[in-house]
């Protein structure tokens, strides 16, 4: 047992959920209790669906734990197949449903009998695998699925298209702004002169799975989805893959290159420096941006980045590279696969957190102070608290990720939104700084900063008033080194004679 | 109903009712029906009572749930956390008892609360954690009351969770009054505790309760009277005000806003529930502490709040004084929003269980309700509300809707297309998509933590009700109807 207060990653189902449900005509029965269904809300909820999810809930309660479940899944498996008549249905475990260790195959087996559709088991153990795991897999799970299935009906197609094409693999619903992301590599794609073959899971048939192998290549642009799957993919049909994310001008034009290397092997010349070149010094801002003024003010700035592999790998780069700001410290909840993201980052940032306890980042924030932090919707509490502002880089997700706008984060037009994003972060710190200099709004109450609520120690009123003439934006620097200095002299009282000390003592 | 029976001692279901001869038709479906794990109870329970901790006892699908869902995690860290059971609990090679004093020691050491309150899940129930069990042995060693909640989703629907708590709670109401002499101590740590969450909260400064500050010759005499059901304090205190107008002196609520203020219960006291979900702490009352019950509508609506007030007076034998005036001037002040309801349809999907008076009111209202929709049906704590829907629908002159228990969504959207009715009050994964069919919605769940009861608060039904009519009427002529490219296939 270990208490919990907050998740990064949630539950396998989850995962398994997302993959199912991005695809097209593809139902999930969901074996679980009545409220786990809230997939479906989130859905429907965070990135406005129109179209109701399509996962039913073969109901767990108490009959069912009384006499089994067989009959009640088939039920449900045949009554969404004639309902619905998709093409697939995908049996969906949860952790309620892994501990009753039902022979959940068999049900599968015997509803296949019935129903038109395929029927398939989602192979993920619910208190091994987290969300982003067990979407990989899932994915992986149904790619494999279908092109044997192909084989074995002799129609699977493995001839290359004649032009240069690409799977793009790893956009998922309820993913972190995927939807504008995919719209921007299709459109990165097309500049290339690169048709898209199929983009994976998002949008797509099952029925055509079994045209991947005519991709030329494979782009992941997520570590977390779709890994496995273009592993697969590689092993069936030697298919390259392309797993350079492209975020930032840097990477976007290393993941260019990738696939400028991909094509000539393929005896297909092509040569994308010019294009990089025109884009990322004349058509992208971001390059200009980094050399403008505007930019210089962040030089040496310090910040916190938290999040994904993906998006704080690709985060801390750009900021250490593109915008010299100082990563003090980059930090992944992907325990699973940290090494990759010790690799990525190490070179870039000064320490490396892999943790998937949010109080352990939120120490270390207070503990760096940096002047921003890039993070999740946790980290913008915690930099709310602690008075510094925070971007959002990576899921949870939440309704803030589905903007109306287009807003993507990869290729140039991700660099420019990334550029916005981190740039406002600092400034609007900077201006509240300056509003506060200026008398703007310091009749702010005093706020408890420390991210450990070990609140023993009281400030007396002299010792608030005193507090409250410093400055807004050193404020939380003082008040937490005058707590520190009075916990060190075994005080519990901060008078503002307490607060002279401990500036004599520590510089507070 | 397949509820199944506790293996807890009064903590059961009622029977069901022998059920008096009704027109109204009731049914049963599938059961097949989006609504919230009753677990989600902790989002408005840790708020309303100030000096608690929840610690949700479950996987991470029930974390994430609370968090993604509802919500819940962030701005409630200070006074709830989830036991994250792992592949050891799961197995039995840890040992329950001693997992559950390390993070209630912890808990202890960090918040220092007057009650752990323990919400079990799914997965609590199906390895039969022996929670009753242990809760009295580890409370003793820790010296922090320990209540134990099965809120889990294998047996209960939304609102229902905070039945199980609030069944739970009231086994710890003290049958004497407390001495005054309080440990200093205790009273210290409270105020530290409060001042520590008061961070994230975004609760309204709270109304003082009026009990206290009144003279008992206000009040006539009578048995005392308890009332259960978690309200947010403004409400609680218009309904104290609304019964000492015909001077019923409240004795308490259960919950209180702290749990060290529980209300004194004994044998013999009245009791009356304000919200329908909440038969088993009916029950528990009646049965375990032998108080009577006051089965009444519930004070939704001005109709229903007339209606509780009444029965209660009743009750004591109390003539009511000006309910009349007070329910008519209450139905004139709606006037502005009854004009846009009038003639209207409304479909309950069933979430919360709160469907059966807001029908009724909204009947009231002059609107028609083809179908009412609800998680779980008990006729006898239900039987007053239920009667009382049958009259308004004979007085109204309007068919009597028909009641779906354990409804089954996907005919319900069937019966919505061919019904095609004016507002679909549903649970949130069916909004949206039938608001791009074209299809006004309102969220059950606004309902379920809107102020609700009594006769100053039908405004704010009427103004969520009237919200989708309102916005449809200001979209109106723009075409964009439907948003939707096929129709879904039947
Ligand atoms: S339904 Fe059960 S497993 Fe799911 S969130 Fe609720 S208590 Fe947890």
């Amino acid at each position: 047992m270990k208490l919990a207060y907050w998740m990064y990653a949630g539950p396998a189902h989850i995962g398994t959920l997302r993959v199912a449900s991005s695809f097209k005509n593809v139902h999930a029965i969901m074996h679980a209790p009545l409220g786990d269904d809230y997939f479906n809300v989130m859905r429907s909820m965070l990135s406005r669906e129109r179209d109701f999810t399509p996962v039913t809930t073969s109901v767990v309660d108490r009959n069912v734990l009384a006499r089994g479940s067989q009959e009640k899944v088939v039920d449900n498996i045949t009554r969404k197949d004639g309902e619905e008549h998709p093409d697939l249905i995908m049996l969906t475990p949860t952790c309620t449903s892994s501990i009753l260790q039902e022979d959940l195959n068999n049900f599968v087996e015997r509803a296949q009998m019935d129903a038109q559709a395929d029927v398939m088991l989602a192979d993920v153990n619910h208190y091994r695998y987290n969300e982003l795991e067990a979407a990989d897999r899932t994915l992986a799970q149904v790619v494999r699925y279908y092109i044997q299935k192909a084989r074995k009906n002799g129609d699977l197609n493995t001839e290359k298209t004649e032009k240069p094409s690409v799977n793009i693999i790893g956009i998922s619903t309820l993913g972190f702004h995927n939807n504008h992301d995919c719209t921007e590599l299709k459109r990165l794609m097309a500049d290339l002169g690169i048709e898209v073959n199929i983009v994976m899971p998002d949008g797509a048939e099952v029925g055509e799975i079994k045209n991947m192998s005519r991709a030329w290549f494979n782009l992941v642009p997520y570590r977390e989805l779709g890994m496995q799957a273009a592993k697969y993919l590689e092993e069936e049909f030697g298919t390259p893959c392309v797993d350079i994310t492209p975020m930032g001008i840097v990477e976007t034009a290393r993941c260019i290159r990738a696939i400028q290397r991909v094509l000539n092997d393929n005896g297909h010349a092509a040569n994308f420096e010019e294009y990089i070149d025109n884009q990322t010094r004349h058509v992208s801002q971001a390059a200009w941006f980094s050399r403008s003024i505007d930019c210089q003010n962040l030089t040496g700035k310090r910040a916190v980045v938290f999040g994904d592999n993906t998006h704080a790998a690709a985060i801390t780069k750009v900021l250490a590279r593109e915008m010299g700001i100082k990563v003090v410290m980059a930090g992944t909840y992907c325990k699973y696969d940290q090494e990759w993201f010790r690799n990525e980052v190490s070179e870039y940032c000064d320490e490396v957190l892999v943790s998937e306890d949010n109080a352990e980042i939120a120490n270390a924030i207070a503990r760096l102070e940096p002047a921003a932090i890039f993070g999740t919707q946790m980290e913008r509490h915690v930099g709310k608290r602690l008075d510094i502002p925070c971007g959002v880089i990576a899921a949870p997700i939440h309704i803030q990720n589905f903007p109306v706008g287009y807003r993507p984060y990869v290729g140039y037009e991700g660099a420019n939104q990334l550029v916005d994003l981190i740039y406002n972060s600092f400034t609007l710190g900077m201006e509240d700084h300056l509003l506060e200099i200026f008398g703007g709004h310091d009749t702010k109450e005093v706020i408890t900063k420390e991210m450990a609520t070990e609140s023993d120690l009281t400030w007396s009123k002299d010792g608030r008033t005193e507090l409250q003439r410093v400055p807004g934006f050193v404020r939380g620097k003082v008040k937490r080194n005058t707590e520190k200095y009075a916990r060190s002299q075994g005080l519990d009282t901060i008078t503002a004679e307490v607060m002279y000390a401990a500036k004599e003592a520590v510089g507070a | 109903m397949t509820v199944a029976k506790e293996r807890s001692a009064g903590s059961n279901q009622p029977a069901p009712a022998s059920a008096a001869p009704s027109a109204l038709n009731f049914e049963c479906e599938t059961g097949n029906y989006h609504t919230f794990c009753p677990i989600s109870c902790v989002a408005w329970l840790y708020q309303k009572i100030e000096d608690s901790f929840f610690l949700v006892i479950g996987t991470k699908t029930c974390g994430y749930f609370l968090q993604n869902a509802m919500g819940v995690m962030i701005f409630a860290e200070p006074r709830y956390a989830m036991a994250e059971l792992e592949e050891g609990d799961i197995s039995a090679k840890l040992n329950d008892y001693e997992e559950l004093k390390r993070l209630c020691l912890d808990i202890k050491r960090s918040r220092n609360p007057s009650v752990i309150v323990w919400i079990g899940t799914c997965t609590t129930e199906i390895i039969k954690m022996d929670m009753e069990g242990i809760a009295p042995k580890l409370e003793a060693e820790i010296g922090i009351p320990i209540v134990v909640a099965r809120a889990n989703g294998l047996d209960y629907a939304f609102t229902q969770g905070e039945d199980t708590v609030l069944a739970a709670m009231a086994m710890r109401c003290p049958t004497e009054p407390k001495k005054i002499t309080a440990a200093p101590e205790q009273s210290v740590d409270r105020g530290s505790f409060q001042k520590l969450f008061s961070l994230g909260r975004k609760e309204e400064a709270k109304a003082e309760a009026p009990i206290a500050t009144t003279t008992d010759s206000e009040y006539k005499d009578h048995p005392p009277l308890i009332l259960f059901g978690s309200l947010p304090d403004s409400v609680v205190t218009q309904l104290n005000l609304e019964l000492k107008r015909q001077g019923i002196k409240v004795s308490g609520w259960l919950p209180s806003q702290h749990y060290t203020d529980l209300p004194v219960v004994q044998e013999g006291y009245y009791a009356a529930g304000i919200n329908p979900f909440l038969s088993r702490t009916a029950t528990a009352m009646m049965r375990r502490r032998k108080c009577k019950l006051i089965g009444a509508p519930f004070p939704i609506g001005p109709d229903g709040t007339r209606a509780w007030v009444e029965k209660i007076c009743k009750v004591f034998d109390i003539e009511p004084q000006g309910l009349d005036e007070r329910e008519a001037q209450i139905w004139a002040g709606l006037e502005d929003y009854l004009k846009l309801v009038r003639g209207k349809s409304v479909f309950f999907m069933g979430d919360n269980l709160l469907e059966v008076s807001l029908a009724r009111f909204l009947i009231r209202c002059g609107m028609t309700c083809p179908e009412i929709g609800i998680p779980y049906m008990d006729k006898r704590y239900q039987g007053a509300e239920l009667k009382l829907l049958e009259q308004t629908c004979n007085e109204m002159g309007v068919p009597l809707p028909r009641i779906i228990e354990k409804p089954d969504n996907y005919n319900q959207i069937q019966r919505i297309y061919e019904l095609n009715p004016d507002l679909v009050i549903t649970g949130m994964a069916h909004a949206n998509p039938l608001e791009a069919r074209g299809i006004s919605t309102k969220w059950s769940v606004e309902f379920t933590f809107a102020q609700l009861h009594g006769f100053a608060n039908a405004r704010d039904i009427l103004e969520l009700v009237t919200r989708p009519l309102r916005r449809n009427a200001a979209l109106d002529g723009l075409g964009w109807d439907k948003l939707v490219k096929e129709e879904v296939k039947a």
